[in-house]
């Protein structure tokens, strides 16, 4: 099957003046200014199939953005080749922008000062989608993130979360095969994360669209991806099932155990992570999971114990020191 | 061409509607920018006035007639302007225009293009009071309403072209205010926006000849004002087509550069 996104040696360089501060460093610059390349992308390559829901992670600054922004066509490569189902992104052809999304999740579109239904009416002309087409999609939308009685207000009389949940479906109205999704639940509440997941999943599923999203919210990655491609610095650190990413950088797990005396002192088990009354989290090496939870079970009174592996925040968390200790 | 039309249609639409929601507060805009005109045109017409009722070629109620229509093209000629382009770039919304397979110039003609219907129904009653203080002299013909009927959109477009362009000056820097700065200063003296044109001294009106400018102010005024020919009027509306269509040009041209350099710094 060709894949719907392919992205092979890719490279992003700015060129930035820099300087050091004081007046002197600044007359200096009018006369003799410095340059920095920096490297926002260096050398990254995957594939995506149609229909795959990818999470794109990574810290702030890893280059994220930066690789969405060149998929989507905003930004030319310095280097490399990319292929979005069949386009080359840089070229902007009109046919590609119909058949693409890029939503962030801190940027409008929609006017502000109006009812997002009348929004909506600006889409549907922008990608000419035929009027019973535009009709039945919009409706769906609406139904499925429960917009009804919103559709009417002007944008900005509408809750952070609910302004997004319009964004999303003024996005999405003209039904793009490909949505590069940047931090789609940005500051919402965890109902409303949960909701715009949900959508996002639907929209997968009943359309077959390719996406790839950043969040900084695990939440999302386990709810929609069953593979992540890691980026730091600009570059790949891992690309794979998510379960994957888990085994292979995670070297713990997380065992919950309650107990009736909450004064016990448990640190020859493993790591006390966290006390909450009679509940403790230790953090045990993988390999001594079975001993230790034997141990705890034959020498203490246990009221409940739970075996889990680390949060994947955790684990990314993990991932990114690891390589920053190796520098 | 239908899906072009269709856009233009929605977004004046849209355009509209924003504006209905705001008329007072563009009611007070409007009255705000009538100070501008009625500071030149008390000026002049005390100039005609103590030169025996004439100053330049201009009666005191031709200088009315002149700075009444000069308040209708000033609405018509406000553009998305330079320091528009620099706040989208700068707050990421290029970079959602630029993901829709039309081009965000489009999208600011057709915006402010239905913001203009709904100026020229402000305009009215203000004109009405205008000319109840300070009695303008007209002599129109129909041929002139038609022209000018296209003159002031030709202005709108001129000046479109013009400002987009140096707009896009934005995708090089994001910090242009003082050349924005010196082009109003040379498009104040050379379009007819400070006086009529025929009043400034020869050489600034022969240099005027060979500038976007005048289009943009002066002749639409003079469409109305002024005593033209037919063939003077439509001459007119050839050169503004010609800065129309060489503005296309140039713009397409740098589009073109200007795209490759954008770095999306705003999201």
């Amino acid at each position: 099957m060709t894949p719907a996104i392919s992205v092979s040696k890719l490279s992003k360089h700015y060129k930035v003046p820099e300087r050091e501060g004081g007046m002197k460093a600044a007359v200096a610059s009018l006369f003799n200014r410095k340059y920095r390349t920096v490297k926002a992308v260096d050398d990254i390559s995957f594939s995506i199939e149609p229909g795959e829901i990818v999470g794109f992670l990574g810290p702030n600054g890893a280059g994220k953005t930066t690789t969405l922004k060149v998929l989507s066509g905003l930004l030319h490569p310095t280097e490399g080749m990319v292929n979005v189902i069949g386009y080359e992104p840089t070229k902007r052809s009109h046919d590609y922008l119909r058949q693409v999304a890029l939503v962030m999740g801190n940027r409008n579109q929609l006017s502000w000062d109006l009812p997002a239904i009348d929004s909506f009416e600006l889409q549907r002309a922008i990608y000419s989608i035929p009027a019973s087409e535009f009709k039945k999609t919009r409706d769906d939308f609406i139904d499925l993130l429960e917009l009804k009685d919103l559709v009417n207000k002007p944008i900005r009389n509408l809750s952070l979360g609910e302004r997004m949940k319009m964004e999303i479906v003024g996005a999405l109205l003209h039904r793009p095969k490909v949505l590069f999704l940047d931090e789609p639940t940005i500051g919402l509440d965890v109902t409303m994360q949960r909701r715009i997941r949900a959508f996002i999943k639907e929209y997968n599923q009943r359309w077959g669209a390719t996406v790839l999203l950043t969040s900084h919210y695990m939440a999302d990655v386990e709810a929609l991806c069953k593979r992540v491609i890691v980026i730091h610095h600009g570059q790949t650190l891992f690309d794979g099932e998510l379960s994957r990413l888990v085994t292979q950088f995670s070297s713990f797990k997380t065992l919950g155990v309650t107990l009736p005396n909450p004064e016990a002192d448990l640190s020859q088990y493993g790591e006390v992570l966290t006390r909450d009354g009679a509940r403790v989290t230790l953090r045990v090496a993988k390999s001594k999971t079975s001993q230790v939870t034997a141990n705890l079970l034959s020498d203490l009174q246990v009221d409940d114990l739970t075996v889990e592996d680390t949060p994947i925040d955790d684990v990314i968390d993990s991932v990114f020191t690891s390589t920053e200790e190796a520098k | 061409m239908k899906r072009y039309i269709d856009f233009y249609l929605a977004s004046m639409k849209i355009s509209i509607l924003e504006q209905i929601q705001y008329s007072v507060a563009n009611y007070f805009y409007m009255i705000g920018m009538i100070t501008e005109p009625v500071i030149y045109l008390v000026v002049w017409t005390t100039i005609a006035k103590q030169q025996g009722g004439s100053a330049g070629g201009y009666t005191v109620g031709a200088f009315a007639a002149y700075y009444i229509i000069w308040t209708l093209v000033r609405n018509m000629n406000i553009v998305f302007t330079p320091y528009g382009w620099e706040w989208r770039i700068r707050e990421g919304r290029l970079s959602m225009e630029l993901m829709r397979p039309i081009h965000p110039i489009h999208g600011d003609v057709a915006f402010f293009a239905g913001w203009k219907f709904v100026v020229i129904l402000l305009w009215l009653p203000l004109a009405a009071i205008l000319s109840w203080i300070f009695r303008p002299t007209f002599d129109i013909r129909w041929m002139e309403v038609i022209v000018f009927a296209l003159a002031i959109w030709g202005a709108y477009l001129i000046r479109t072209m013009l400002l987009s362009l140096l707009g896009m000056i934005t995708f090089w820097t994001t910090r242009v205010s003082a050349i924005f700065e010196l082009y109003f200063g040379l498009e104040l003296i050379l379009s007819g926006r400070l006086v009529p044109m025929t009043i400034m001294p020869a050489w600034v009106q022969s240099l005027s000849n060979y500038l976007p400018f005048k289009w943009t102010f002066f002749f639409p005024i003079e469409v109305l004002v002024g005593n033209m020919t037919d063939a003077q009027l439509w001459s007119g509306i050839c050169m503004q087509a010609l800065w129309v269509g060489s503005g296309i040009l140039i713009l397409n041209l740098i589009w073109g550069f200007a795209i490759k350099q954008y770095s999306a710094v705003g999201g």
